[in-house]
């Protein structure tokens, strides 16, 4: 019964979702108050049923019914209820329906919070959201419909997938699919203001908190993804260049493009038509993605399995949204009046470099991930695009951009003045030059590339705190007044000051990690000990251990560091009897940012057990960065300016800049 | 600056900026690209020691001896030729006999293929889908390679993981 409502109620959604696509547009077409109001309940109440069918798939899987195939095939009795749960996005129909629910999640948030929009734009962007609705329902219940019963149910599941037998797993599609589909949004809005052939300050107002929550939950999510990645696959690998990696990563670049240059259409009222564009760039790079995924088409070591008709159908989404709203911008965007000038020098200015290079940079991980298949397709030769080419092309791009960072936030609107932000700068300047000297005399005559990235990323965040200093005025003005001040900064500079710092301390993280991490590979009987960067860990033993769906192998290390004890650290080998397969559970021990890190190999005949031991100083560096970024959207998402649902507010005046 | 100086600003620094990509593109794309192959292409097109590539086939049964410190020999075949394998390192919890491989790497003078990275799959009826289409152009493809079960639903496929499912590669530099 529960799977059959679940399914109805995923029917009744994309009849809704049809309604929602059609009466609103008429209704504004023919300036009808009442049929564009239609937009706002169906909006809702299409959240309502797809929630039903989703809380009808947590249900079913909760419960264990084995009569669902989507149950059977990825649950097990035994296994432990945060995975039966989780268990239900770990697979393709589960996660497509996620996807579904976070679409009109955000359709209904739009539709509740949405009451200071002017009525038509609420009714076309809740129209183009329910276009994309409609054609994912569609996609669910014509190729992968999650609610499909077996004639003859089994009494036992096959297991989840014993990788994302993980607490990974419950965090980190959500969190991604906040992002992707976060992002309809701002397509949403972008296409309607095409529609309407209208577009303002105002609309960049209310594009931007959506964008900004989106970026926030994809930051996240990526930054989760890498950490799982980390620990869960037992190599020490926190980015592998892959192709599923850059499906996520590419939007993320697009969409801090957009973060930025929505700036300055609300500030400024300027680069209208390329903020338009990069809003469909970024969902579509978002729609892109799930086709890379859903569709199996790249072989990626990430591709499972998946059915040729999935892929097709998902292509046919791609080409329709991605074809229809570039072709709609080709017409309409020279409606969409020029907006104001600015000098090369500016604030403006240097915000278009920041796109500039995010834009390219993006190019390139497109044209590295789909290269490949690319060829494949017209020679038939298959290659494949690994880290170098990505280090090669990726990497140069974002140097000038990061060094760029503090100088843009220094420089102010219409036209700058280069000179006086360098000059503000020669503090930061000084302590990245002091950092590299000192990491060059440290490393005494090491790689000259290490200390050089360091010093950038000092420059980075030092430039980040100069910027918060220069608008309080700190050192200038007596203590309590810049404290004053910063009080009453408000929250999006404060955004700032944190999403750029975020940028300089994943940076150090990375560079840290790959230049100065160690590691030691060898096979160990019990007493023996391994010595890694000064610490000592000595095998103690081994021993096996049943746990609920799996038998375990653990192996303890005692680590100990200039003879003082200073834990035990116990990384095991899962073998789970439903799939006959084997998980390596790594252990890690955090020493400041820096990591100790034991994955296992293979038992040998004699009883010796090969080890994987490695130390990444200042690992977590990497992912505190994001962290830090996500901060920082958050504190700017809180700024009363932006506030979802605020009412529109005179423009602020910037009075607390720092005075010159 | 009138708007017309301020655009062919704007456009000049774009295509300057795009023109640098392009060229680091083409630079990486010459040396940093990997090609694929299988034993059979490796006896047919006799690519030179010390060239590297990604070598895809299945396991030989039998094939896979473990030396001395985590030194593994194994054969990669894919039905019409098998090539030897040596790998140092910690083989990916996947790694079995009788089931799909890449390696990447390059030939030694004795033309055995050293490996630095070994990547196997996180799905027991998992193929890679490189390996799946050489087999199939040889006209060695078995169905009951990565066989869907079949309960009574047509849509039931082999298992699949979530979108964000990790991979399981081993490696070693």
């Amino acid at each position: 019964m529960i799977a059959e409502a679940g399914h109805y109620a995923l029917v009744l959604a994309l009849a809704l979702a049809l309604i929602q696509s059609t009466v609103p547009m008429l209704g504004a077409r023919w300036h009808d108050q009442a049929l564009m109001n239609v937009a706002r309940s169906t909006a809702l109440a299409q959240l309502l049923f797809v929630a039903a069918s989703f809380a009808a798939l947590v249900t079913l899987h909760v419960t264990s019914d084995f009569s669902v195939v989507n149950v059977f095939e990825n649950s097990h009795s035994l296994k432990p209820m945060i995975y039966k749960i989780t268990g239900v996005w770990g697979n393709h129909e589960g996660s497509m329906l996620l996807w579904v629910l976070i679409l009109a999640l955000f359709g209904g948030l739009v539709a509740a919070f949405g009451n200071n929009l002017p009525l038509s734009l609420r009714a076309h962007v809740l129209a183009v959201q329910a276009w994309i609705a409609s054609a994912f329902y569609l996609f669910i219940l014509i190729t992968s419909n999650p609610f499909l019963r077996i004639a003859n149910p089994p009494l036992e599941g096959r297991d989840l997938n014993p990788v994302l037998q993980d607490i990974g797993l419950a965090v980190h599609p959500p969190m991604l699919y906040l992002g992707y589909v976060g992002f309809s949004i701002s397509f949403s809005f972008a296409v309607a203001a095409l529609l309407e052939g209208r577009i303002d300050a105002a609309w960049a107002r209310w594009v931007r908190p959506w964008t900004l929550l989106a970026w926030i939950f994809l930051t996240l999510g990526i930054a989760m993804g890498s950490y799982w990645a980390y620990y869960e696959l037992g190599w020490g690998g926190w980015w592998f260049w892959d192709p599923v990696e850059n499906a996520s990563l590419m939007p993320w670049l697009a969409g801090t493009a957009l973060l930025h240059s929505l700036v300055v259409m609300e500030k400024r009222n300027a680069l209208k038509v390329w903020t338009i564009l990069l809003s469909i760039l970024t969902f579509s790079l978002s729609l892109l993605g799930t086709f890379l995924v859903r569709s199996g088409v790249l072989t990626s070591v990430h591709a499972f399995a998946t059915d040729p008709t999935r892929g097709v159908f998902i292509l046919l989404i791609l080409c329709i949204f991605i074809g229809g709203s570039l072709s709609l911008y080709a017409w309409r965007a020279s409606a969409l009046k020029q907006g104001g000038l600015f000098a090369p020098i500016s604030r403006e200015g240097a915000l278009v470099l920041n796109n500039l290079f995010l834009t390219t940079a993006c190019a390139t991980v497109f044209i590295g991930t789909l290269y490949p298949l690319a060829l494949e397709v017209v020679t038939g030769d298959k290659i494949s695009v690994g880290a170098p080419f990505f280090n090669l092309t990726f990497a140069p791009l974002f140097l000038p951009l990061m060094i760029a960072v503090p100088f843009g936030p220094l420089l102010a609107w219409k036209r700058g003045d280069l000179l006086g932000a360098a000059q503000r700068l020669v503090a930061a300047g000084i302590a990245a030059l002091i950092a590299i000297a000192v990491l060059w005399a440290w490393t005494r005559g090491g790689s000259a590339f290490a200390p050089l990235a360091i010093g950038l990323a000092v420059f980075v965040i030092a430039g980040a705190l100069t910027d918060l200093a220069e608008r309080t005025g700190l050192f200038r003005v007596p203590l309590a007044t810049a404290l004053r001040r910063a009080r009453g900064l408000p929250r999006s500079n404060w955004g700032t000051v944190f999403a750029h710092a975020g940028v300089g301390v994943a940076l150090i993280g990375i560079v840290c990690e790959t230049t100065w991490n160690s590691e030691y590979i060898g096979s160990m009987k019990p007493d023996d000990v391994a010595h890694i960067a000064g610490y000592e860990m000595k095998l103690d033993g081994v021993t096996q251990r049943q746990g609920p769906n799996f038998r375990e192998m653990v192996a303890r290390f005692t680590v100990s560091l200039d003879g003082k004890r200073l834990g035990d650290m116990t990384p095991s080998k899962r073998n789970f009897t439903t799939r006959q397969s084997t998980t390596t559970e790594a252990a890690l021990l955090t020493r400041g940012a820096s990591q100790l890190y034991i994955s296992l190999g293979d038992t040998a005949a004699d009883g010796a057990i090969a080890v994987r031991i490695y130390h990444k100083p200042m690992v977590l560096l990497i992912w505190f960065g994001p962290v830090l970024m996500a901060f920082g959207g958050l504190l700017s998402l809180s700024d009363r300016r932006l506030r979802v649902g605020a009412p529109k507010p005179a423009h602020v005046p910037r009075g607390l800049q720092a005075a010159e | 600056m009138t708007r017309r100086q301020r655009r062919l600003t704007l456009i000049g620094g774009s295509l300057a900026v795009l023109a640098v990509a392009a060229a680091l593109v083409l630079n990486a794309m010459r040396d940093s690209i990997v090609f694929f192959s299988t034993p059979a292409a490796v006896a047919e097109k006799h690519i030179a020691a010390g060239k590297r590539f990604r070598l895809g086939g299945l396991v030989e049964r039998g094939s896979l001896v473990h030396g001395d410190n985590l030194a593994v020999t194994f054969k990669v075949g894919d039905g019409t030729a098998t090539l030897p394998v040596a790998f140092k390192g910690i083989l990916p919890d996947l790694f079995r006999e009788g089931q799909g491989v890449v390696a990447e790497g390059a030939l030694d003078a004795s033309g055995v293929f050293r490996a630095d990275t070994v990547l196997a799959k996180h799905d027991e009826t998992y193929m890679p889908k490189v390996v799946a289409d050489a087999l199939k152009k040889q006209g060695h493809w078995k169905d009951d390679y990565g066989a869907k079960p079949d309960y009574n639903a047509k849509s039931a496929g082999a298992s699949r993981a979530a979108q964000s499912a990790r991979p399981v590669q081993g490696a070693l530099q």
